[in-house]
């Protein structure tokens, strides 16, 4: 699906970037993270790489013009694929910046002459010969919610303005919105904790360059060594779970490979000193992520502790907003679900998150012999602006060693 | 309650405040022994003696700033100004003074003053008389700019103006004076919050923001209109600065839709500040643009008939409501 | 010579310390630390140490934008003074007035004021004050000879002539209205003249000599504050600097500056002074105390905090418990 690329805001201050050369042509291929151009902007010539994997199909801003950060500067998607709406749209929405809109209506502080011929009802529908509809705000807005197209009214408003009253009357002929069978949709406005994370996961898969990584774990060790300590825990009446395990050693493996506790902000590296940790939890209306930190100070059992209690609050929607922001890492866990494996989407500005599938009995290999074992599967995201492949990797491989002899973890 | 004048309710206000704290004074021009030039500060003398009502010779830079002066040391003068068209020739003290000394000392000084007295048109006293001058004073950060429309609100946003920390503008009206109104029962110590408007009357066709003379005309085409199945919703702001900005656009938001009535010119003001807030907060919420009834743009005439049309009238807002609600005529 | 050696030695101490501080704010000025506009009090320096030495610590005063001068002599701290003109938190109005706005009420220092002749009414304010609430503090309120024809003046010198309040008015007559010489801007050179339309008391003198201002306003003060309504004094003096830090004088002429730096009010009294045996070492000691004052007070606005956006926002009204 082809999309329109804007002009990445290089400096946290550009206001404006001139297009010094673009490395890549019309009809050449773009990888991600591959150099598409070079933008001058107030502090300096920048790399502007493509967030994108396609054909470069058009360019829209010509060598040496400038643009502010936002504005369409290319067209990148399949090879051969029909452009000719984003253009439409492009030059549509040029007009509307660059055309004066049609003389706004004479607003007049007193009522002295009449200002604005009175118009009954009964007047005529008189479309406007630029095709602009005239519709209130209010009308805009309820059109939007409604789903309902304002082509298909008929306004009796000033000047054919669509009113309020024009969109009470109005049935629509065919349902708007997506139909199940022959029934309508039924429409519910988003809840605002509903809104806030559709857009931070569109912003994230849109807008982080995501690859993934998978490793499967000899899980015995680690189910073993909860099951000694919850052994030594029953007295007190505490126990800890295989996630609290998991978070402890993600925590250490963290420490291990600093590399990946990392953000990308704005075109700057943040290399995080702390080590917090965000554990997504499912609520009524969505997720939420309560943030665990400095998790590789703590002990398994603080970590247990912690967990459960903000988990607790997050369901009934106690937690403050600092408590569900600036974690460094996410991990999200689905095995309870039965999902094996899994991936997840990054919570950005962190640089990664592990996703965490079910533990699973089968049949293992040991040596040369069928054993019944124990194994779970993670797969881990990275935002690869800031973590590359082998990196990654190395991150990967250090918490496996340390899931699968969970003592390491005192080293 | 009971039913007082407007400025009977004015004179309680200051006679209460008075009573409560040695500090309060008043100083003005006829305030004394002429009883007041419109009989707000009437009995005053008497009961308080010349030291606390302080008549003084027709010198308003003069008297607003030793009022200034003395508010910065302590004191909590009531500065009466004749008509505000005589508030000109101290504006220097008003707006250089009274209004930054807090800010401009880093805010070690404070100045608790109240300037009060008519705003507004009378009766055909022509273009230098005639000033409605909330534009002017809403204008300045540093000032409370109060214009009650009612005498409940009068005596309440009085006696909250005078124990106020801060410079007060507070706007009457020759044509208000005579206004009758329910006020609390003797005794009774109510303070009309600054800042706080007041829902009028309840409608759902359409806002109708207003203050001080209009008030009243507003309130005439409020039935006019309910004849016809038009329910206007009347907000008084009551204070002009700071604006109650929520309590109107709660109400343009239920309405769709929004006329705003005063007699101060149409060039800004609190009028088109106003029409500012709205567009910005409740633009997804108008189903028509917001109108103003303003006084016509042109200094106020002598003739009569020629006042008559340079007021807002009861017509006049009937007939922006009917444009605004797409009633036609 | 009436007045005791120590007490004259410490006010020439206090003209040094303005001298120097304001020599130290041009320098601040022109390195750009200080900014807006600058009037320097250098010449003028009796008439502020002599006038406070004589007036209570409780009295209050009000100057016009030349205020730095006033504000030392009534005991601000050079530190206060020129973190103000630095713009920074510790300023004496915590950066919100500068040069022309510097207050401190604990002093009695009450500005501080930009528009010409518009404080002379707020000065009658506080005498209004004294006189309604029975006390016998005095106000003392500095102004110039630019300021006796507008309105403010005639308004402020009717009230507070015709309700006696205590208060006295001191005009620095430094001879320029900005650029403008006395001749051309008054039909009277001896502005004391205008007292009598106000039924006043006046006096006139020669200000450069600060036991003299000293010896004039002690008899002023004591009226006011005895109830006998206000005076006021015209003391003719001379800046030796522009008008601003962007005024280069050039209305005037060198010879004319020469000749009234003669009568440079530090001159003055460093002869009296020396003339009743005061050792040249004394002098030398006091010049090494007043310029470590003074360095501490660059460095102390140096170093200070900048202006807080908080105190601007906060300060706007005063907020809650009215």
């Amino acid at each position: 699906m082809a999309k329109i690329i804007g002009l990445p805001k290089l400096s946290p201050t550009m206001e404006e970037g001139t297009l010094v050369r673009w490395t890549k042509q019309e009809g050449d291929a773009v990888e991600v993270d591959e150099l598409l151009a070079e933008v001058e902007t107030d502090k300096a010539t920048m790399e502007f790489r493509s967030f994108d994997r396609g054909v470069l199909l058009k360019i829209l801003i010509a060598e040496g013009e400038s643009a502010p950060p936002d504005a369409p500067v290319a067209i990148i998607g399949e090879a051969g694929e029909d452009i000719s709406d984003l253009l439409a749209q492009l030059a549509s929405s040029a007009s509307v910046s660059e055309v004066a809109p049609a003389s706004p209506e004479r607003q007049t502080a007193v009522a002295l002459p009449s200002p604005e011929p009175a118009t009954p009802a009964s007047l005529p529908f008189a479309p406007q010969p630029t095709g602009r509809i005239l519709a209130s705000p209010l009308v805009r807005r309820l059109a939007r919610e409604q789903g309902v197209e304002l082509s298909d009214l008929r306004g009796t408003g000033p000047r054919g303005r669509i009113i309020k009253r024009d969109l009470e009357g109005y049935t629509p002929a065919v349902a708007p919105v997506i139909s199940a069978g022959r029934l309508p949709a039924r429409v519910e406005r988003a809840s605002a904790t509903r809104r806030t994370i559709a857009r931070r996961l569109t912003e994230s898969t849109q807008g982080v360059p995501h690859y993934y990584l998978t490793i499967d774990i000899d899980a015995e060790p680690l189910v073993d060594a909860r099951r000694r300590i919850n052994a030594e825990l029953t007295q007190q009446g505490e126990k800890v779970s295989l996630n609290d395990l998991i978070l402890k050693a993600c925590a250490v493996a963290l420490r291990r490979v600093p590399e990946v506790n990392v953000s990308w902000v704005d075109g700057d590296i943040h290399l995080h000193q702390v080590v917090d940790i965000s554990v997504a939890v499912a609520i009524p209306d969505g997720l939420v992520t309560p943030v665990v930190r400095d998790a590789d100070k703590l002990g398994v059992l603080a970590i247990s502790q912690q967990v459960r209690e903000l988990a607790g609050r997050a369901r009934d929607k106690r937690l403050s907003l600092e408590e569900m922001t600036n974690g460094t890492f996410s991990i999200s866990n689905l095995g309870m679900f039965g999902i094996e494996s899994f991936t997840a989407v990054i919570n950005p500005p962190e640089g990664a998150i592990l996703a965490v599938g079910a533990l699973r009995e089968e049949p293992v290999v040991k040596g040369d012999v069928l054993a019944p074992g124990k194994r779970m599967r993670m797969t881990l995201s990275c935002d690869h602006r800031v973590i590359d492949g082998a990196l990654g990797a190395r991150f990967c491989a250090a918490l496996k060693r340390l899931l699968e002899s969970p003592a390491n973890m005192l080293i | 309650m009971r039913i007082i004048r407007y400025r009977e309710a004015l004179r309680e206000a200051m006679f209460e405040e008075m009573e409560r704290d040695p500090d309060v004074l008043l100083m003005g021009e006829e305030v004394g022994h002429y009883q007041g030039a419109y009989k707000v500060s009437e009995g005053l003398l008497e009961r308080f003696g010349e030291r606390r009502v302080i008549d003084t010779p027709i010198a308003e830079a003069g008297f607003a700033g030793i009022g200034v002066g003395a508010a910065m040391v302590g004191l909590r003068p009531i500065i009466e100004f004749m008509t505000w068209n005589f508030s000109f020739v101290a504006f220097d003290q008003i707006v250089s003074n009274a209004a930054k000394i807090h800010s401009m000392s880093g805010g070690a000084i404070r100045c608790p003053i109240v300037f009060r007295g008519p705003n507004g048109s009378a009766k055909q006293v022509a273009a230098q008389h005639s000033h409605t001058v909330e534009a002017l004073y809403t204008h300045f950060p540093g000032l409370h700019v109060l214009a009650p429309s009612t005498a409940r609100d009068a005596k309440g946003l009085l006696k909250a103006a005078i124990r106020d920390d801060n410079p007060v503008i507070f706007l009457e009206g020759e044509t208000l004076y005579g206004v009758k109104g329910e006020v609390p029962d003797e005794g009774v110590d109510e303070l009309v919050p600054i800042g706080k408007g007041r829902v009028a009357r309840e409608g759902d066709a359409c806002t109708v923001v207003t203050w001080g003379r209009p008030y009243y005309d507003v309130m005439k085409a409020a039935e006019q209109l309910a004849a016809d199945g038009i329910e206007l919703e009347v907000i008084d702001p009551r204070t002009l600065r700071p604006l109650d900005e929520e309590l109107v656009l709660k109400s343009v938001r239920k309405t769709n839709r929004c006329v705003i009535v005063h007699e101060h010119w149409p060039y800004g003001g609190p009028g088109a500040q106003l029409v500012d807030v709205i567009q910005r907060e409740a633009f997804d919420h108008l189903d028509a643009p917001v109108l103003r009834v303003t006084g016509l743009d042109v200094p106020m005439p002598y003739a009569s008939n020629l006042e008559d049309m340079v007021l807002p009238s009861v017509d006049r807002v009937v007939d922006a409501v009917r444009r605004v609600t797409y009633m036609g005529n | 010579m009436t007045m005791d050696t120590p007490l004259l030695f410490d006010l020439y101490r206090q003209m040094l310390l303005i001298r120097r501080f304001e020599e130290e704010a041009a320098r601040a000025y022109a390195q750009s630390h200080a900014g807006g506009f600058l009037h320097l009090y250098i010449g003028q320096e009796a008439i502020a140490v002599g006038a406070s030495s004589a007036m209570r610590d409780d009295d209050y005063v009000f100057q016009t934008y030349r205020d730095h001068g006033i504000a030392l002599a009534r005991g601000m701290a050079p530190g206060a003074a020129m973190a103000e003109l630095f713009g920074k938190d510790t300023g004496c109005s915590r950066g919100m007035g500068g040069s022309m706005h510097f207050f401190d009420a604990e002093h009695g220092f009450y500005g501080g004021w930009g528009i010409v002749g518009g404080h002379l009414a707020l000065a009658a304010g506080t005498a209004f004050k004294s006189r309604y609430r029975g006390d016998d503090s005095v106000t003392v309120c500095f102004f110039g000879e630019g300021a006796t024809n507008i309105g403010g003046f005639h308004e402020a010198f009717s009230l507070a002539g015709l309700w006696k309040l205590p208060i006295v008015f001191v005009c620095e007559n430094n001879r320029y209205a900005m650029g403008t010489p006395l001749e051309r801007t008054s039909p009277l050179t001896d502005l004391t003249l205008k007292a009598q339309g106000y039924g006043m008391a006046s006096d006139r003198f020669e200000g450069s000599d600060v036991s003299v201002v000293r010896e004039h306003l002690t008899p002023a003060l004591a009226r006011a504050r005895s109830g006998e309504g206000p005076t006021f004094i015209e003391i003719d003096t001379y800046r030796f600097r522009g008008h601003s830090m962007s005024d280069p004088a050039k209305y005037r002429t060198r010879e004319e500056l020469e000749e009234r730096k003669k009568a440079d009010p530090l001159a003055v009294t460093r002869e009296q002074l020396e003339a009743g045996g005061a050792e040249v070492s004394a002098f030398d000691e006091l010049e090494e105390a007043v310029e470590r004052e003074i360095a501490k007070a660059v460095e102390f606005a140096g170093d200070s905090p900048p202006a807080r956006e908080q105190i601007m926002l906060d300060t706007v009204l005063v907020k809650g418990d009215a």
